[in-house]
């Protein structure tokens, strides 16, 4: 977790609090270091997610895929210098009025092996041949 | 503190989306999915142009309840569902129109309890673009100040 990206990603969002762009102000403020805003953990573990729905071996029709819903749970804050290592698993498959709806869960652990955040995405297609 | 009791209505927030805003987002967050930059692409899937992305919609709800916390990593969960699109309109004459997309955000403290010494708030929080809303089940436990 680098510190400018995590400054990128705060101005895109219009997250203007010093802990996100100010090292001094952070650590001020009891953190280690910037702090990442709630919904950065996506930013990492989405292009794993991605990654794996276009996998054929896995059968999910990946065009049209929408998402449909985010959680994000925390142990504490993402702080630049994490190093995370994310472990994906299928947490949920069903279908419902012609859409496939799947749950990918992502838990994030610290170096060290202390889990951080668990991010689950909910991704609907189409039902069809294919899902 | 009585302004982290329950029941406490938190700050409104009023964002004005520009279609720069969008492609600032798909390039922080890395999603160039092209219907949150081309009209064609976003028109071809039945949608009226492009949307943002649900993603910075929530980021905005995040926004609202830790700019009222005060503190970037007072969130310990947080969860929506994205329900309806947020059209964003097209540059006119090379600069973002005037207009953007709306969106109002608010928020209710709903529950407080103590956990282990740490006090925590649900707070449930509304999205709304033109009147209808854009998140469902949309809300955030947080550790509250004091």
């Amino acid at each position: 977790m680098s510190r400018e990206k995590i400054r990128e990603f705060a101005t895109a969002i219009g997250e203007l609090a010093p802990a996100c762009h100010d090292v001094a102000a952070a650590r001020a403020a009891g953190h280690p270091d910037l702090v990442a805003p709630p919904t950065f953990p996506v930013v990492f573990t989405m292009p794993r997610i991605e990654e794996m729905l276009r996998d054929p071996g896995l059968g999910w029709r990946f065009e049209g895929t929408v998402h449909g819903g985010q959680t994000i749970e925390f142990r504490r804050p993402v702080h630049a210098g994490d190093e995370l290592v994310c472990t994906i698993e299928i947490a949920g498959f069903s279908t419902r009025a012609g859409t496939n709806m799947l749950t990918v869960k992502c838990a994030c652990a610290d170096a060290g092996g202390s889990p951080v955040c668990d991010v689950e995405a909910l991704l609907l297609s189409p039902a069809g041949d294919a899902g | 503190m009585s302004s982290f009791e329950e029941g406490a209505e938190l700050p409104p927030l009023s964002v004005t989306l520009t279609r720069t805003d969008v492609v600032r987002y798909a390039g922080a967050s890395g999603d160039f999915n092209p219907i949150h930059w081309s009209d064609r692409v976003a028109q071809q899937v039945g949608l009226p142009g492009v949307v943002a992305h649900g993603m910075l919609t929530m980021a905005l709800a995040g926004r609202l309840v830790t700019g009222w916390l005060g503190d970037p990593g007072a969130i310990r969960s947080f969860g929506v569902r994205f329900t309806r699109p947020v059209p964003v309109p097209d540059v006119v004459d090379g600069v973002d129109s005037g207009e953007g997309a709306v969106v109002e955000l608010s928020g209710v403290l709903k529950s407080v309890e103590t956990v282990d010494g740490v006090r925590t708030g649900k707070v449930d929080i509304k999205a709304v673009f033109e009147g209808k809303t854009v998140l469902g089940r949309a809300s955030a436990v947080v550790t509250l100040p004091g």
